[in-house]
């Protein structure tokens, strides 16, 4: 049974009988060479001008849906031209399938219409707009179904979820300090490089420790934490509670009468506010240690003089203005991530759409925030 | 065909006149210490509907999946069109895979795709036809698998069990494959949608002349539309013939299977 490359090609031959016109099919009309026979269907129509067409089948090789429904589609043609088409020497299987192609007509082809005008760029700012009303409200939503689940839990304690919350603690935390350490610890080291480069050309070299020591307790290591922790477990929680989403996990709790906030959100964003500040102060202490190292060894400041320098730059507010933030920083990339995962719907590709959504949203925001917590805290003075 | 030779421990009989459109020769197949396939051998003929029954958890699927070449064998020689599958060149195997069809348990429509571009993706990858062409063939199949022409636009998370089902089938289809594979294809069907399935898939087999390999555990489909039946019991093919053959046979789990209460109730 060598069936594989014989195909023998499509032909198409014509004899004048009398006042009919006989067309000799022969050949495999199938889906592989379907280009070839409709190329070849369209010629023979066009050339064909006769009161009476056969058509002759029992020359015919292979025949399948693609080959019958090109017979199909060219012998209304001819019919609608006004000829009278005689169908000779069909097989039986033949005939069965042709029978079977003629029971069903698709409907005409349309062009996908996808013009673009300047409708299309108003149409897709406004539906970008309510998108955006509507993330709004969503997370006002959960915000709400979260205060309403924490009043619950203060009164029943037991239904708060300690184990759920170790797990997610587990996950966000302990699992992330290693690549935060790590990233942190490299950024310390390079704006220690950095602002060394520069500073030694007013030989004050000696003020790179007062740089770090704020810039990273203030800003570098809470920002950082929070974008690698967008990126590493909000978008985690848009993955699971997509995916939960997608095979009704979500609706099972429903109907089960669990209340999802409470099951899923809830732990999830407790862990998350827990491990964010001990992720941030991680980070602080990686990046003041590369700092440090890269100070004594490009700068030559021993690490004496880089603690007792450093004890004089910053103070306890200088690292509370940073961890202050990292709880705030947490409750957002916790609660766009879980809105995003929500709105995941049935396919692969609209979960991988939200997770990405996800991961923006809550990096653009958290800096946002940041901003905010900037103008806050010049207004007061700290 | 005259020089045609038997392989070794097949007996030359009636059935092996008719030819051969998939042989399994020791089939060996197992996870970790755990065999699950043992020296199996198996044969499909051309233009037959073989459905293919077992206990819940003897390795129907995992035999399925190992002629598709999704798990891996330990032993044994598997040749589908005459071409042995470990043998076979990518372009070769190449080729196989355009010929054969395949309707997962699940549907496994591409969740991003609509109903009629899943139809078109094995077209568009493989025949380079045009769009209005492809177009005017997926609806066809859509038609001929008992689809409403509004599913063509829609996406598998929008559609019934039986529709995912039925578009699958579609897809499987969409090359007019000679063999097609079927997991337990009526499976979350009502007994209507079931006998509709097991019609189409009579009247396909009689239109395009297509050969059916079955996963199913319907009774139903068992008795009106399988030439033969394969009983997968112990590692092994315990039993290949008709259902006649299945009502006579004294094994003791194809006896509770097809003269059970079950299967007693249903004449």
């Amino acid at each position: 049974m060598a069936l594989f490359n014989d195909m023998i090609e499509p032909r198409c031959a014509t004899r004048h009988d009398g006042e009919r016109v006989v067309l000799i099919l022969s050949g495999d009309w199938i889906i592989r060479s379907a280009m070839d026979c409709e190329a070849l269907a369209e010629q023979i129509c066009n050339d064909l001008r006769a009161a009476v067409v056969a058509v002759d089948f029992s020359a015919l090789g292979r025949l399948d849906t693609a080959g019958a429904w090109i017979l199909h589609k060219f012998r209304g043609r001819i019919e609608y031209s006004g000829a009278r088409v005689q169908v000779v020497g069909v097989s039986e299987e033949h005939r069965l399938l042709l029978n079977e192609v003629d029971a069903h007509h698709p409907p005409p082809f349309v062009p996908d219409n996808n013009r673009t005008s300047i409708v299309s760029v108003f149409d897709s700012t406004g539906r970008a707009v309510v998108e955006a009303w509507r993330d709004f409200i969503a997370i006002l939503h959960i915000l709400g179904s979260l205060s309403a689940v924490v009043t619950t839990v203060l009164f029943q304690p037991k239904r708060l979820r300690g184990i759920a919350i170790a797990v997610q603690f587990d996950k966000t935390c302990i699992g992330a300090v290693p690549i935060v350490a790590l990233m942190s610890f490299l950024i310390g080291a390079i704006i220690s490089q950095q602002g060394g480069f520069y500073l030694r050309q007013f030989g004050a070299d000696l003020f790179v420790v007062d740089l770090a020591g704020v810039l990273v307790l203030r800003e570098i290591g809470v920002l950082l934490t929070a974008i690698m922790v967008a990126g590493r477990s909000g978008s985690a929680f848009t993955a699971e509670l997509g995916a939960m989403k997608m095979q009704e996990e979500i609706d099972a709790l429903h109907v089960i009468g669990l209340n999802v906030t409470e099951v899923l959100i809830l732990p999830r964003l407790l862990a998350l506010m827990a491990a964010v500040p001990v992720l941030a102060f991680v980070s602080d202490i990686a990046a003041l240690t590369g700092a440090g190292l890269v100070s004594w060894s490009y700068l030559g400041i021993p690490p004496q003089a880089f603690i007792s320098r450093l004890q004089d730059a910053v103070t306890m507010q200088t690292f509370l203005v940073g961890m202050v933030k990292a709880p705030f920083m947490a409750l957002i990339i916790g609660l766009i991530a879980c809105v995003e995962g929500l709105k995941v719907g049935g396919s692969a590709d609209s979960l991988g759409r939200h997770t990405t959504m996800s991961v923006v949203k809550a990096i653009f925001l958290v800096i946002v925030v940041d901003g905010l917590f900037a103008i806050f805290f010049a207004a007061i003075n700290v | 065909m005259s020089t045609f030779t038997h392989p070794a421990g097949i007996e030359p009989g009636e059935a092996t006149a008719r030819p051969k459109i998939l042989t399994a020769r020791g089939v060996t197949v197992g996870f970790g210490n755990k065999l699950i396939l043992e020296n199996l051998d198996l044969d499909v003929y051309r233009g037959e509907v073989l459905g293919f029954v077992g206990g819940s958890g003897t390795g129907k699927s995992v035999l399925m999946r190992s002629i598709l070449g999704l798990t891996p064998r330990r032993a044994g020689r598997i040749e589908v069109f005459g071409q042995d599958l470990d043998t076979a060149t990518s372009d070769e195997r190449n080729l196989i895979e355009r010929r054969w069809g395949v309707l997962f348990q699940q549907g496994a429509l591409f969740s991003s795709l609509t109903v009629k571009q899943n139809i078109q993706v094995p077209m568009r990858e493989y025949m380079g036809l045009s769009q209005v062409l492809m177009d005017e063939l997926a609806w066809l199949k859509l038609e001929l698998v008992g689809l409403p022409r509004d599913a063509a636009d829609k996406y598998p998370s929008e559609l019934s069990g039986g529709m995912v089902k039925r578009a699958s089938l579609a897809r499987a289809l969409a090359l007019d494959p000679d063999l097609v594979f079927l997991d337990e294809p009526t499976s979350g069907l009502d007994p209507i949608g079931a006998a509709a399935f097991d019609k189409l898939i009579a009247k396909l087999r009689e239109t395009l002349g297509l050969t059916v390999y079955m996963v199913t555990h319907d009774l139903d489909s068992l008795h009106s539309i399988c030439d033969r039946i394969a009983v997968l019991g112990e590692r092994r093919v315990l039993l290949a013939g008709t259902i006649e053959d299945m009502m006579a046979s004294d094994y003791p789990w194809i006896e509770a299977y097809f003269r059970g209460e079950r299967a007693l109730r249903r004449v």
